[in-house]
């Protein structure tokens, strides 16, 4: 059974205006987005910007109010339970979050940083919380030294490893990583994949991986969700999405992201969309990418949303949501146009 | 015959703060060539965006200023002409594009007039023929409906299409030199690939050399001609792209290549990090400034700079590790060691 399960997940955000603050619109950050994550897996949640990816992040945490749509962790029922249930769900769920520099209090030491989840629990002494403290240092390779500095003290680095300290104190089994390497430099940002994937075998933590970087999201990723405005469009295992990917979103993502390597570079014919993502609160009618799609027939496209459905051979679980997806033939050869 | 742009000698920029003296540029050269691209990559406070100010002279002074060297464009010294004269050669010989198009474009005028502007104020034109001009070149950075466009305000334009009005204002004069400064950084990679095209577009059809600044090896890959990988104010390795991806030479750039994920690699390999934290800038090492994280450090790394070596054809380094020993110790790396076979 799979760890998460999220069906049908909605958050709009209403647009308010004039001076009775009145409701004029929504904004569909998240609409209609379900799937599931096995126990000791990574499941990356790939997309550009405002495409609801974090929004989906918070509302499974409940730390923003879900529209619509069910959460079940471990069987139990997210958007349901009290605050209490609440409480002690969130043991087992911790977030780490973007912005190095905005996540952590500046005011207080990375002891009580670390600290604050297990006092708000209740759990232990405060001297058994000093040991957890030092021994969660050292788990993200900092030293108990570290202890008593303050945040401003250390690099973007060391900061998100002090995050990450954080979401571990509770022995979470799943923990959502919110961009948790896009603020940093490359050669820090391997330090903490690498930290996360160590972290990810030792301590057997379920991960979903948030990221707009392609690259990481591979290297880091069983499966990955591809979502654009508030949809997930293509769902697969990670080398068959990269390999084999059906929804041309997909594709023209793939296709955008340069390779560090010249030759490669010079030989790729690179598909480029068209425009710009239309706005999540005026989105557009029928399949939410036709406005940019190469492939869009107005007829079912400008119609009808498609649903995400299986493709390939059954047990692949690949699962794409377009009306016309890349078909590749028996020897996997990719068609042309890719 | 090309025809030599841009030659940076031992460019320093240093800056005078109450902490100490950071030097944020440090003996950097290089050279530039019509219808070249040169990518300059580099971590957050390797010198990189220093750099490209610096040749346009734009160094807040106080605390910084240009503390040396020669930078000499078609044949004259940027660094020696008077204030009057470098403000004709901003725009009209050197643009710059900035990395956030949010911030860099004027937010109480129109798009249409900021660009029309830059055409008033370096070629003369009257304020209708500007104009139109400035629409004409919405057009040919792929604005549709140029005309409407020009009118309105820069929070009427998505990110994306900041960064092709900024590249219709950089390219308004026809520059030579076009500087661009991580010019996708804060955009989404489809839109990235929209704008590196327009880049690419605008080279060929103006003949300008392009400075590429970025920290994505990817982007350099795809962009440029030649490289040159910058560390703590100093140049480390130079040279033709392939050059440097392929027979790389600093430890530095190797960790750099080492350290990145791949879309193009399907067998899970552990990335190589470059251990340590980033350099603090007020306390760098009188010697190679990579020195202190670097795997491989000598006696001598840390106390002098290592001289420019050549290795190949345009292919410079800077390290104290001895060739031979440099070749045995890159051919023991996971990321290049089944490169060395081909």
């Amino acid at each position: 059974m799979s760890l998460l399960e999220v069906r049908d997940l909605k958050k709009h955000f209403p647009i308010k205006s004039g001076v009775l603050k009145r409701t004029t619109g929504q904004v569909y950050a998240v609409d209609g987005v379900s799937f599931s994550i096995d126990e000791g897996e990574t499941l990356g949640l790939v997309g550009e910007s405002g495409c609801g990816k974090s929004t989906t992040g918070r509302v499974l945490l409940r730390l923003l109010p879900a529209t619509a749509g069910q959460v079940s962790f471990d069987g139990l029922d997210v958007m349901a339970a009290s605050r209490s249930t609440i409480q002690r769900l969130r043991r087992d769920m911790q977030i780490v979050f973007q912005d190095p520099y905005a996540c952590l209090n500046p005011r207080r030491t990375v002891k009580n940083i670390i600290a604050e989840p297990l006092r708000i629990h209740d759990i232990g002494t405060e001297a058994e919380r000093k040991r957890r403290v030092f021994e969660l240092l050292e788990t993200v390779g900092l030293t108990a030294e570290h202890a008593e500095r303050y945040p401003h003290e250390f690099s973007g680095g060391q900061r998100q490893r002090i995050g990450v300290a954080r979401a571990l104190a509770l022995n979470p089994r799943l923990i959502i990583c919110d961009e948790p390497v896009s603020a940093l430099d490359v050669s820090i940002q391997a330090q903490m994949i690498n930290l996360l994937e160590d972290l990810q075998k030792e301590l057997k933590l379920t991960y979903l991986f948030i990221a707009h970087d392609l690259s990481v999201v591979k290297h880091i990723s069983t499966r990955v969700a591809v979502m654009y405005l508030g949809k997930i469009v293509e769902v697969a295992d990670s080398t068959t999405l990269y390999v084999k990917p059906q929804h041309p979103y997909t594709e023209a993502l793939l296709s955008a992201v340069p390779i560090p390597d010249p030759r490669t570079e010079r030989e790729r014919h690179r598909l480029i969309l068209e425009g710009d993502v239309p706005s999540p609160a005026n989105p557009p009618s029928g399949c939410v990418f036709h406005p940019r799609c190469p492939r869009m027939q107005p007829d079912p496209c400008t119609k009808a949303m498609p649903t995400l459905n299986v493709v390939g051979t059954a047990g692949d679980d690949h699962e794409v949501a377009c009306y016309f997806p890349t078909l590749y033939d028996a020897a996997g050869a990719a068609p042309a146009s890719v | 015959m090309t025809e030599r742009l841009l030659e940076v000698t031992d460019l320093s920029t240093h800056f005078f703060t109450h902490a100490g003296v950071v030097k944020a540029v440090n003996g950097v050269s290089f050279t530039l060539d019509r219808d070249e691209t040169l990518g300059i990559v580099g971590e957050s406070g390797s010198g990189k965006t220093v750099t490209a100010m610096s040749l346009m002279r734009l160094i807040p002074d106080p605390p910084g200023r240009i503390v040396g060297g020669t930078i000499v464009h078609k044949g004259r010294d940027l660094l020696a002409v008077s204030k009057e004269e470098m403000s004709d050669i901003r725009g009209n010989d050197i643009a710059m594009i900035f990395q956030d198009p949010m911030t860099s474009l004027n937010p109480v005028f129109k798009v249409g007039d900021q660009i029309a502007e830059v055409i008033r104020r370096h070629q003369g034109k009257s304020k209708r023929e500007s104009w139109k001009m400035a629409i004409e070149l919405l057009a040919k950075v792929g604005i549709p409906d140029p005309d409407k466009r020009a009118d309105q305000y820069p929070f009427e334009f998505s990110g994306g299409m900041r960064q092709r009005g900024m590249i219709a204002m950089a390219i308004s004069c026809n520059p030579d030199v076009l500087v661009a400064d991580e010019p996708t950084t804060a955009l989404d990679v489809t839109i990235q690939a929209q704008i590196m095209d327009v880049i690419r577009e605008m080279q060929q059809a103006y003949h300008t050399g392009v400075i590429m600044i970025t920290h994505d090896l990817g982007v350099v890959a795809q962009m440029a001609d030649k490289v040159m990988v910058m560390y703590g104010g100093r140049t480390l390795e130079d040279g033709p792209v392939d050059e440097v991806y392929y027979n790389p030479h600093q430890p530095y750039t190797w960790g750099l290549l080492g350290s990145l994920p791949r879309l193009d690699e399907n067998e899970k390999q552990r990335l190589t990090p470059i251990e340590g934290q980033p350099p603090n800038l007020l306390l760098l090492p009188d010697g190679c400034p990579f020195s202190g994280r670097c795997p491989y450090e000598l006696p001598v790394c840390a106390g002098e700079f290592p001289p420019l070596e050549m290795v190949g054809p345009g292919h410079g380094v800077h390290c104290w590790i001895p060739v031979a020993e440099r070749f045995k110790i890159r051919a023991g790396l996971p990321r290049f060691r089944d490169k060395a076979a081909s």
